[in-house]
């Protein structure tokens, strides 16, 4: 049986369209036909945008009716609301942004949007980008569509959610510390973090600027490589953006992981995954060999340092970005005699605990008497993780190891701050170290009393700049052992 | 580093949040216990290693200086939450007399 256009990836979308097969109106109107189906239950989006969608899907038809072929031709996309889209209402699901409207359009959505896709909405994100499970949205509850008593991951968990759950054929996310990759392996769907800088920030709302980095979440590695290649290079809007010449990687992804070296780091404590999980990653390794890998142990010594260094740097460059929330040019405001009072009022009702805890730390970390003990030393802890994987690179050409700390959880599960940062133990030292990363799904593990299986994400990190390698060797164990195929989300394929 | 209890009324002036006595309490403790997580990086030794602020190649970003199009006055002061024509409108900040 022909899958229906909802369960279509982006590259048969766009060929479709490209060849006339079938127009990107009717690809948009399937896809808000789906939201309209299961969204009640799934809660991915903040804000949909159907009529821009149908208008923007017909302009497109008329392009390519006149000839042109683009990549991303009507494909429906689904940007997560840290990401500025031009008269769209952009939260950070936040109260304190609840009703501004973004006067411009982010970079990297302009691009795809160059591209041919379709935003047809905004999605939940931990206020912010500030969580791993959604749950710190002030806005909205997103539920896990392969499970929808369980979270989607974060912080980009609605983006996830909606290409999980055949809303969007393809979403956007941004990552500091794991916020695509860990929702990606949430959500049996590819999460992948380009090398810091390689896609602009411009449009994104900052979180903590040397660590954030805009990425693709899609069903197949082959239309994640499609985004990515939409995205990534220069802009003259983002200063941190790199100025050098982009690898195409969607074209010839690897089939086979034949002469590869995979390293597998051994001091990551895995004591906390459990015998079951465990297995699946023993699994997938045996499989990396079984495709032609050579796999090696690679040492990272203070890899296990990374989620203390990154609970100072992260919350002191969010303290200072977020000091310009202060009631006075946009957002919301809360009004007092005095301008110190308006400030803090302000902040008090329009930030949630969690950014409050992570302002309040950042602050402390970066205070007069604190400085060097405690930011300054992250600093130097982040440049020795960085020589680790330099060192680790010099011996093998890719890392594999778990993406998360456990598969996706119930709501309320995790009511302890440090025990939601440790979701993200594996994904963080990448970030600090800039690497380019992904998630990849790499099988399924019943949990006790549950009746649903829940998929269960393989990260692979690659040097800096090795995207095409990295989303190569994704894409040949992807295509070998097709684990995402395996089971169906619970809110099923057809509605 | 320090083991000493964070003064978290301090750091939250600082912050320019306001607090109630709930939220003193419970983020002085989360934030102690997440202090003692990262008092954890005291075993590295650090000495001699250069702070990383920016991982990837960065350099001083210089252009033209020139006019070039930006968002219009009008749009920027549209979302003031309050305005007075061309101003954004805050509380006296500088005392009488």
């Amino acid at each position: 049986m022909e899958r229906s256009l909802i369960e279509r990836t982006a590259a048969e979308i766009a060929r479709g369209v490209n060849r006339g097969e079938h127009s990107a109106a009717e690809a948009v109107d399937a896809a808000l036909a789906r939201v309209g189906d299961v969204e009640e239950r799934v809660g991915a989006f903040l804000t949909v945008l159907s009529d821009d969608a149908r208008n923007r899907a017909c302009a497109i038809d008329e392009r390519v009716r006149a000839g042109e072929r683009l990549p991303l031709a009507g494909v429906p996309l689904a940007v997560k609301d840290n990401m500025c889209v031009t008269g769209t209402r952009t939260t950070c699901g936040s109260r304190i942004l609840e009703r501004w409207t973004a006067p411009y359009t982010a970079t990297a959505v302009r691009r795809l949007e160059d591209a041919g896709a379709i935003v047809i909405g905004k999605t939940n994100l931990d206020e912010f980008a500030m969580g791993s499970s959604c749950e710190n949205s002030a806005l909205g509850v997103t539920r896990n569509p392969y499970d929808l008593s369980r979270v989607p991951g974060g912080s980009s968990g609605g983006s996830a959610a909606a290409v999980a759950g055949y809303e969007a054929a393809i979403g956007v996310g941004s990552d500091t510390g794991g916020s695509i990759r860990e929702p990606g392996a949430f959500c049996n769907v590819i999460g992948f973090k380009p090398t810091y800088g390689r896609v602009s920030r411009y449009g994104l709302i900052a979180f903590a600027s040397s660590l954030d980095q805009i990425g693709p979440l899609t069903r197949t590695v082959e239309d994640a490589a499609l985004v990515y290649d939409a995205m990534a290079g220069y802009d003259p809007m983002d200063s941190t953006s790199i100025d050098r010449p982009v690898e195409p990687t969607a074209k010839g992804l690897l089939e086979s992981l034949s002469g590869l070296k995979v390293g597998i780091v051994r001091q990551f404590d895995t004591r906390e995954l459990g015998d079951d999980v465990d297995e699946v990653y023993d699994r997938a390794y045996h499989d990396l060999e079984a495709l032609g890998a050579e796999l090696h142990d690679v040492s990272l010594p203070t890899a296990d340092y990374g989620l203390a260094t990154y609970y100072l740097i992260a919350p002191a460059e969010c303290s200072s970005n977020l000091a310009r929330f202060d009631g006075v040019r946009y957002g919301s405001r809360v009004e007092a005699a005095d301008v110190q009072a308006m400030y803090e009022n302000t902040r008090a009702a329009g930030f949630g605990p969690e950014v409050k805890r992570r302002i309040l730390i950042g602050t402390y970390a970066l205070s007069s008497g604190y400085y060097d003990a405690y930011y300054v030393r992250a600093q130097k802890a982040r440049t020795l993780i960085a020589r680790d994987f330099e060192a680790a690179f010099a011996e093998v050409d890719l890392i594999a190891c778990p993406a998360a700390s456990s598969p996706a959880f119930t709501f309320n599960a995790k009511s302890d701050p440090y025990s939601m940062y440790m979701m993200d133990y594996y994904t963080i030292p990448m970030s600090l170290a800039g690497l380019p990363a992904l998630s990849v799904p790499c099988g399924w593990v019943t949990p006790p009393g549950g009746a649903l299986p829940l998929p269960m994400g393989l990260q692979f990190a690659a040097p800096l700049f090795s995207e095409k390698l990295l989303l190569g060797a994704a894409h040949a164990y992807e295509s070998a052992t097709k684990h995402a195929l395996k089971h169906k989300p619970e809110v099923g394929a057809r509605g | 580093m320090s083991s000493e209890k964070i003064d978290v009324r301090y750091v939250a002036k600082l912050a320019r949040i306001a607090l109630t006595d709930e939220e003193v309490e419970r983020f002085g403790a989360q934030l102690g216990d997440l202090l003692e997580h990262v008092n954890a990086l005291g075993a590295l030794d650090t000495s001699a290693v250069p702070a990383t602020a920016q991982v990837v190649e960065s350099r001083n970003v210089e252009r033209p200086d020139t006019v070039v199009p930006c968002l219009s006055r009008e749009t920027v002061m549209a979302q003031a939450p309050q305005r007075q024509g061309a101003f954004f409108r805050v509380p006296r900040i500088i005392a009488e007399g």
